[in-house]
C-alpha cells in the first residue's frame, strides 16, 4: 500500500495551542508553514459528525489577523474598497463581510473576512482575517497600496479559535452572557477569563458558531475552558476541510486562486450592488463584463453517482466525453455519507442536473452537477418579531 | 497452518496451501484513518508482484494496494464496498481485500515476517 503523500515541513511554526494538541493525542502535520492538528484520536469522520451535531473547537491561529486604522470609517473603507469588490463603506459598526483581495486582472489573491470595529472609540478600524499561506504577501500587497492616512497593523500576538456547531451558542453564552444574541456576520468585544476577546458570529463549516480572537498568552486557558464543556470536542484540519466542502465554501489555493475571478468562482453574492455598478476595484472591467454576459466557466457542485471519491485534479468530461473542466476539491462527505466534489466546468455545462463524467483512475465515472451547498447552512438568524 | 508475511507497502499476506489472502496491515489502516471506499480486483485477473490491484480511500487520501506476490485473483471481498469501515475495525481479519492463487511461491521469501515488519514500522516511524 502506498503511503499518502507527506508534506515536508521547513522549520514549521507553532501556534500557542501546540502543546495542548500534542497532549490530546493529535496527529500534527505541516500546513501553511505551521504544525497543525489534522485530527485527534476521535478521527476525521467522527470529528466532522460531532461538529454538525454538537460543537467543535478549532485552532485557526495560523490565520492572519490585521487591522486597518484610519481617521474614520468612510476613509478606511474607501482605502480597502480599492482592493476588494465588497461594499465596505456600507458596513454598520460591528458588521462583517466576506470578500476577496483582487489582482489587477480580477484574479483572486486571497479571500478574507472584513469586520468594521464595533465601538465608536475605534471607529475607522477594520479587522481583516486572511489565509495563513497568503498572509505575508497580503500584508505587503495592502501596505503598498494604502494611502498615508491608513496604517496596517498585524495582530501577531493574537490567536484565533473557532467554535462551530449547533451547541456553540449555548456553550459560549455560559462564559459570555448574551453572546447567543450576536447577529450572524457581526463582531463584538467581550470579556472572557479576565481578557478582552473579539468575537464574531461566523465560521467556515456551514454551522452556527463563532471565531474568537484572543491574546496569545490566554489562548491555552480559553481553549481548555471551552474544550472542557461536555458538548465540545477539539477538531482538526481534516474535518475542517470536509465540513467546508459540504458547505460549498472555497478553499484558497484550490477552489480559488489568481487564475479564477470571483464571478467564475460563483462568489457574485459577495459583491454588493453599489460596487457592481460603480466598479473601482482591481479587475472591475472583467468582473462587470462577466456579471453582464456570464463567465466562460463556473465553479459548481458535483455529486459522483457511485461511492468512489473524486479528488482534486480529477478531469471532468461532458456526457459526450468532451473535457469540460477539473475538480478543485473532492472527497468523502461524512454528513452526506458519500463522495462530494466541486470544480470548474464550462458555462454551458454548469446547470444543476447536467450529467457529467469524472475520470477516476483512468475510468469515467458518472456524476451530476448539483446546487451547492451539499449540506444546508444553519447560520444564526434572529427571529423576525 | 497459515504463514503470514508483510510488505514494505504495508500489506499482509496469509498463505495456506497455494491460496493467499491479502489485506492492509492494522498499522496502515490506523495511519490512513477512517476508510470510506474500497475497490477490489475482479476475480480471474492475473497480477504480478508489485502491481497495483486494489484501492483504499480514507477521508484524507486515496492509496493503491499492491499485489505482494504474483498469481490469479480467485476471490475478492465484496463486503468492503458496503462496509469499508471493516478495514479499520479488523484490518488483518474480516477487512481482507482479495485472495490469490500463487503462481510463484518463492516470491514469499522476499517478504518480512511479523517481527521484521514490526521493526520496519518502528524504524520508519
Amino acid at each position: 500500500m502506498a503511503e499518502p503523500n507527506a508534506v515536508t515541513p521547513q522549520a514549521p511554526k507553532r501556534t500557542p495551542l501546540y502543546d495542548l494538541h500534542v497532549a490530546a493525542g493529535a496527529k500534527m502535520v505541516a500546513f501553511a508553514g505551521y504544525e497543525m492538528p489534522v485530527q485527534y484520536p476521535m478521527g476525521v469522520l467522527k470529528e466532522h459528525l460531532w461538529t454538525r451535531e454538537k460543537a467543535g473547537l478549532f485552532d485557526v491561529a495560523h490565520m492572519g489577523i490585521c487591522f486597518l486604522q484610519g481617521p474614520d470609517h468612510a476613509t478606511t473603507a474607501q482605502a480597502l474598497e480599492a482592493l476588494v469588490p465588497a461594499d465596505i463603506a456600507a458596513l454598520a459598526p460591528g458588521q462583517q463581510r466576506y470578500s476577496q483581495l483582487l489582482a489587477d486582472d480580477g484574479g483572486i489573491l486571497d479571500d478574507l473576512m472584513v469586520t468594521r470595529s464595533p465601538g465608536p472609540v475605534e471607529d475607522g478600524n477594520l479587522v481583516l482575517v486572511v489565509n495563513a499561506a497568503c498572509k505575508e504577501a497580503d500584508y505587503a500587497h495592502i501596505r503598498a497600496r494604502l494611502p498615508d492616512a491608513i496604517k496596517l497593523f498585524v495582530a501577531d500576538q493574537r490567536a484565533l479559535l473557532a467554535l462551530q456547531g449547533p451547541a456553540a451558542a449555548a456553550v459560549l453564552a455560559r462564559h459570555i452572557p448574551g453572546i447567543d444574541e450576536l447577529a450572524f456576520m457581526s463582531g463584538t468585544f467581550a470579556p472572557l477569563l479576565g481578557q478582552t476577546v473579539f468575537v464574531t458570529r461566523s465560521g467556515y463549516t456551514g454551522e452556527d458558531g463563532y471565531e474568537i480572537a484572543v491574546p496569545d498568552a490566554s489562548a491555552a486557558a480559553i481553549w481548555q475552558l471551552l474544550v472542557g464543556e461536555s458538548e465540545v470536542a477539539p477538531i482538526g484540519l481534516g474535518a475542517r476541510d470536509s465540513l467546508r466542502l459540504e458547505a460549498g465554501l472555497c478553499l484558497y489555493g484550490h477552489d480559488i486562486d489568481t487564475t479564477t475571478s470571483p464571478i467564475e468562482a460563483n462568489l457574485q453574492w459577495s459583491i454588493q450592488k453599489r460596487r457592481r455598478a460603480e466598479g473601482g476595484f482591481p479587475g472591475a472591467a472583467r468582473i462587470q463584463r462577466e456579471l453582464a454576459r456570464g463567465p466562460s466557466r463556473k465553479r459548481v457542485g458535483i455529486k459522483p453517482e457511485g461511492r468512489a471519491p473524486a479528488r482534486e485534479g480529477t478531469e471532468i468530461l461532458a456526457a459526450d466525453g468532451e473535457p469540460i473542466g477539473t475538480v478543485t476539491s473532492g472527497g468523502f462527505g461524512p454528513s452526506v455519507n458519500g463522495p462530494v466534489a466541486m470544480g470548474y466546468v464550462t458555462a454551458g455545462q454548469a446547470a444543476p442536473g447536467t450529467k457529467v463524467q469524472l475520470v477516476v483512475r483512468g475510468k469515467p465515472m458518472p456524476a451530476e452537477v448539483v446546487a451547492l451547498p451539499f449540506v444546508a447552512h444553519r447560520y444564526f438568524r434572529k427571529s423576525q418579531s | 497452518m497459515a504463514t503470514i508475511k508483510f510488505t514494505k507497502e504495508h500489506e499482509w499476506i496469509s498463505v495456506e496451501g497455494d491460496i493467499a489472502t491479502i489485506g492492509i496491515t492494522a498499522h496502515a489502516a490506523e495511519q490512513l484513518g477512517d476508510v470510506v471506499f474500497v475497490e477490489v480486483p475482479e476475480v480471474g485477473r492475473t497480477v504480478t508482484a508489485g502491481e497495483a490491484c486494489a484501492v483504499v480511500e480514507s477521508v484524507k487520501a486515496a492509496s493503491d494496494v499492491f499485489a505482494p506476490i504474483s498469481g490469479e485473483v480467485v476471490e475478492a471481498n465484496g463486503e468492503l464496498a458496503g462496509r469499508p469501515a471493516a478495514v479499520n475495525e479488523a484490518a488483518e481479519g474480516e477487512g481482507w481485500f482479495f485472495k490469490l492463487k500463487l503462481s510463484n511461491a518463492s516470491e514469499l521469501d522476499e517478504l518480512m515476517d511479523r517481527a521484521a515488519y514490526d521493526q520496519f514500522v518502528k524504524d520508519n516511524a
